[in-house]
């Protein structure tokens, strides 16, 4: 069995071995049903589409996944058990691409058993399937792209408040980079090209066109760049913090 | 075999570990001394690969652990201070996990498996997650996980800490059973442990080895080396006599038990003559003992004029 699926099958395990695994999946049921049903409007709107649903998911994902994130490697620092999982005969990199890819598959599972709600708008009418696909799509890329950061974070510090915190106010600033919200702090000094630049980062919009149904290899690209990003410098990071 | 060559590790200004050049032979093992934050588990845990040397070599088998970190780590088995180990998993998915990461499979799979659980008695706690473990089986469970591919390699830092003196023992035996053929370095500050188990015992302070030597050498260092001591109803006469003698450099009286030690000037033995003596004189001896040395006053000695050395 190669490094990164011993790694991979064990870290999944571990979601599992404890109740974190269920209390995270429950709770992101409910809030993607509540949102979608009271604040999205899914059926007042008389559309056959799941936009309401997926419309919420930057939001949930938001404090959801660096709950997931935060635990990646500040535990492993708390506990002492890096030491042990880095002196194995095993890369940074499969480390971290092991314990990476166990969290994405769980949150990935936690998106797979929104499935009712497709079934239900299925049921109900005629939607595009192939829409609610690449949203679902989309969907997982960003909610890998939020959990990169998270694990970089995560590489920076033992404490998992600190980790979640710093997580969601990065993921935040990730997500409204196109809004005034974050271009104003730019745009007063920063050159217009940064500014665009910066603009062109945010996960919403990329997140926006692949939901349309509009799947651009530019915004998967896009996605795919930060995850690889994130966690080569969340390698980076254990390596320049192993000492503490 | 390990060999480390002027290993450094600096923080900043800050010399952790500071030029440790020593060589293990299998069938050694090396005992390693000093007081706590001396450096003895920076450099455990750079020969382990875990932290990069900021200069300075370590070879495992002669792989280099930087250049062949993964070649190293194959033939190494290191258990990192505190025994860390996943609270959440049992001790029996936690070796399997272990296994699979160091590609063990097939018959020898299962044979090493037996083989450790078997040496390491966890066979009554296989299915309990290892959190609610005690801390002697947490260190066994540790334990379990270093040597689980029967390595040529063995870094143990402080294998026995928190045991109690029955689990400390079968710790002991387990060493001196798997060093036969393999190389092991054990760090330690129970001064007992290294005649216990070691062949050989390097002393760090400061970053430096201070001295490097079987353990024997070192309680030959000691100044109650081949010294005599007694006890004795009638203290007074005893001393009286035992300072006349002309080999006797000093005599001192234990203040809490009594107990008479007689040192002898250096080169001289004084058993016999002391033996003598007390028989001549008609003296009551409950209980005589020629000493081979005190390595705690020995590591004391050494590690602290290091020390003084250094503010200097």
């Amino acid at each position: 069995m190669s490094p990164i699926r011993t790694v991979f099958k064990r870290e999944l395990a571990s979601y599992f071995a404890t109740p974190v695994a269920y209390v995270f999946i429950v709770i992101f049921l409910v809030l993607a049903g509540t949102f979608t049903f009271y604040i999205g409007n899914f059926f007042e709107r008389g559309q056959a589409d799941l936009l309401p649903f997926f419309n919420f998911h930057p939001w949930l994902y938001l404090f959801l996944v660096p709950a997931v994130g935060m635990r990646l490697w500040a535990e492993e620092r708390k506990s002492g058990t890096i030491e042990l999982l880095l002196t194995l005969p095993i890369t940074m990199w499969q480390a971290v691409v092991g314990k990476f890819l166990a969290a994405w598959a769980f949150i990935g599972i936690a998106l797979v058993l929104t499935f009712p709600i497709w079934i239900t708008v299925d049921y109900l009418g005629a939607p595009d399937n192939g829409v609610i696909l690449a949203s679902y799509l989309g969907s997982f890329l960003m909610a890998g792209a939020f959990l990169a950061i998270g694990s970089c974070i995560s590489a920076c510090t033992r404490n998992q408040v600190i980790a979640f915190i710093l997580t969601v106010v990065v993921c935040f600033a990730f997500l409204l980079a196109g809004f005034p919200l974050v271009l104003d702090f730019f745009s007063a000094w920063a050159p217009q090209g940064l500014v665009d630049a910066i603009s062109g980062l945010s996960f919403l919009s990329h997140f926006a066109s692949i939901s349309k149904g509009v799947i651009d290899l530019r915004d998967l690209i896009y996605f795919a760049l930060s995850i690889a990003f994130w966690l080569y410098a969340s390698a980076v990071v254990i390596d320049l913090k192993k000492a503490d | 075999m390990i060999e480390t060559r002027q290993l450094c590790k600096r923080y900043g200004e800050l010399a952790a570990v500071d030029g440790i050049s020593f060589t293990v032979e299998p069938g050694r093992v090396l005992g390693f001394l000093g007081p706590n934050g001396a450096g003895k588990s920076t450099t455990m845990k750079m020969i382990a690969g875990f932290l990069a040397p900021t200069s300075g070599q370590a070879l495992v088998c002669g792989h280099d652990v930087v250049e062949e970190p993964l070649a190293a780590k194959r033939v190494l088995g290191y258990l990192p201070e505190g025994a860390p180990s996943y609270g959440e998993m049992t001790p029996r998915q936690f070796l399997h996990f272990v296994a699979d990461v160091r590609g063990l499979t097939g018959p020898r799979r299962a044979q090493r498996l037996d083989d450790v659980i078997e040496r390491l008695h966890l066979n009554g706690v296989l299915e309990q997650p290892i959190e609610t473990l005690s801390k002697g089986f947490k260190r066994r469970v540790g334990l379990a996980q270093a040597i689980l591919h029967d390595p040529a390699v063995l870094i143990l830092d402080e294998p026995t800490d928190g045991l109690d003196p029955n689990q400390k023992h079968e710790v002991r035996t387990l060493i001196n059973a798997m060093a036969k053929d393999k190389t092991i370095v054990v760090s330690t500050h129970i001064l007992e442990e290294v005649h216990a188990v070691c062949s050989r015992a390097i002393i760090i302070a400061r970053g430096r080895i201070v001295a490097d030597a079987t353990p024997a050498e070192l309680e030959a260092r000691s100044r109650y080396h081949l010294a005599v001591s007694l006890t004795t109803p009638n203290v007074a006469a005893a001393k009286e006599a035992l300072s006349r003698l002309g080999d006797v450099a000093a005599v001192e009286i234990d203040p809490q038990d009594h107990r008479i030690t007689a040192f002898p000037k250096p080169g001289r033995q004084i058993f016999a003559a002391v033996s003598e003596l007390l028989k001549t004189q008609g003296i009551p001896v409950s209980e005589l003992q020629l000493e081979s040395g005190r390595l705690d006053e020995v590591f004391r000695s050494i590690t602290q004029g290091e020390k003084e050395e250094a503010h200097a």
